[in-house]
């Protein structure tokens, strides 16, 4: 048996778009069971109109992430006895996102910014030349490391105060991959992901309260990241004057 | 809604003030000791160059730090996206804090 309540009270998102309400279901508690879990079990055996997303169910893919009692978490690794509030649950869509449909919010804006960040690899080389040797103990290396295992979740961009009072910050993941492009010995985009990280939504609106820090699942700090981009745009600052 | 520029000028600014701010208040502490009256600070700073440069550079770094705060501010509180609104109004404050810091400034260094 289960210490506690026997059903969780669970309250969850319905709606599409800008419009919704919550609506409650009943779901036995089970062991080890993840809010996950709870959802599809919601879907499953409650209403199978029930939109949500996920595919790994074990932390690798991103797609699960939810808001869970207010705070953003990835679904498949969050056991319901960690966060449930005496037996109840609150699960919406991810915050500072559209809503598609119920859980399901949209990624498009989130996406787009780390494009806009210069998120992205710029080649060197060609495919005719050798493959180029990085140094796995060169300090560069050591900075990127420490920035690459996002899964694109979301969660760090639905916790940031600073992407919801201004719709145009690139906010923390796509800053944070774009200061592993900048570590990047191989990449030849340094100058242009600098300039993407420096217009007017760019990584000097952050706040350094470090929301993004403390609710990255996979324990990656883009609030470091952050502040290393600000601390070389303000050095290329002084070089270029931009 | 800063860019590098405004941040960096944000950040010089406070870089500016900081000392300036230390330096008026250990003047504070030691001009308040024995009780305080307008004609002695006044008897300080009347016709003073130095103390008029001192608060004059106080007073440029703080109006272009608080008017850019301030448009940090209202952005975000409003979520508003207008860049041409927001320069607009990060020049308007700014201005009104000089007008209103200089002319205090010079009616109790140069007047
Ligand atoms: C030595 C003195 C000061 C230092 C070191 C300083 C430093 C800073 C810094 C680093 C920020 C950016 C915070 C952020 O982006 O999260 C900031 C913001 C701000 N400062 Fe100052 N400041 C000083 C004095 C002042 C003064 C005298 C005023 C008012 C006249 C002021 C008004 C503001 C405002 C309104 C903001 C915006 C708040 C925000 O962006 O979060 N500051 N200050
Ligand atoms: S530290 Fe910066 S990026 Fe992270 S949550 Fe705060 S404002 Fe957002
Ligand atoms: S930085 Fe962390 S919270 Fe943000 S998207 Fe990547 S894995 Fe998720
Ligand atoms: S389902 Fe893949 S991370 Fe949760």
């Amino acid at each position: 048996m289960l210490d506690g309540p026997q059903t969780l009270s669970v309250s969850i998102w319905r709606g599409t778009g800008t419009t919704g309400a919550f609506q409650s279901f009943e779901v036995p508690r089970q062991g080890s069971q993840t809010v996950l879990d709870v959802v599809s079990w919601i879907q499953q055996n409650l209403d199978p109109t029930l939109t949500y997303r996920y595919a790994c169910r074990v932390g690798m893919c991103g797609s699960c992430a939810m808001m869970v009692n207010g705070v953003p978490r990835w679904t498949c690794r969050t056991h319901v006895n960690k966060v449930d509030q005496g037996g109840a649950l609150t699960i919406g869509p991810l915050r500072n996102l559209p809503v598609i449909k119920d859980l399901a919010a949209d990624m498009d804006p989130f996406f787009e910014k780390w494009v806009k960040a210069e998120g992205l690899f710029h080649p060197a080389r060609t495919r005719h030349e050798e493959v180029a040797r990085v140094d796995p103990a060169s300090e560069a290396r050591r900075t990127a490391d420490r920035a690459i295992e996002c899964i694109n979740c979301s969660v760090c961009y639905a916790a940031c105060d600073t992407v919801a009072g201004n719709p145009d910050y690139l906010g923390p993941a796509a800053l944070n991959r774009a200061w592993s492009v900048v570590n990047d010995e191989r990449d030849a985009g340094r100058a242009e992901v600098l300039a993407a990280v420096s217009v007017s939504g760019g990584c000097h609106n952050c706040h350094s309260q470090g929301s993004c820090t403390r609710h990255c699942p996979n324990e990656l700090s883009p609030l470091d990241s952050i502040a290393g981009l600000k601390r070389e745009t303000a050095r290329s600052f002084w070089r270029k004057g931009r | 809604m800063l860019d590098l520029r405004l941040y960096m000028l944000q950040r010089l600014s406070a870089l500016v003030m900081a000392p300036l701010v230390l330096g008026h208040l250990a003047l504070m502490v030691y001009a308040v000791q024995g009780g305080i009256s307008a004609g002695e600070i006044l008897a300080r700073t009347q016709g003073s160059l130095g103390w008029a440069l001192y608060y004059g550079l106080f007073l440029v770094a703080a109006a272009i730090h608080a008017a850019i705060g301030l448009r940090v501010i209202l952005a975000e509180t409003l979520a508003l996206r207008s860049r041409a609104f927001l320069d607009l109004f990060t020049l308007a404050v700014g201005a009104v804090f000089l007008i209103l810091g200089l002319r205090a400034l010079h009616a109790v260094t140069l007047a």
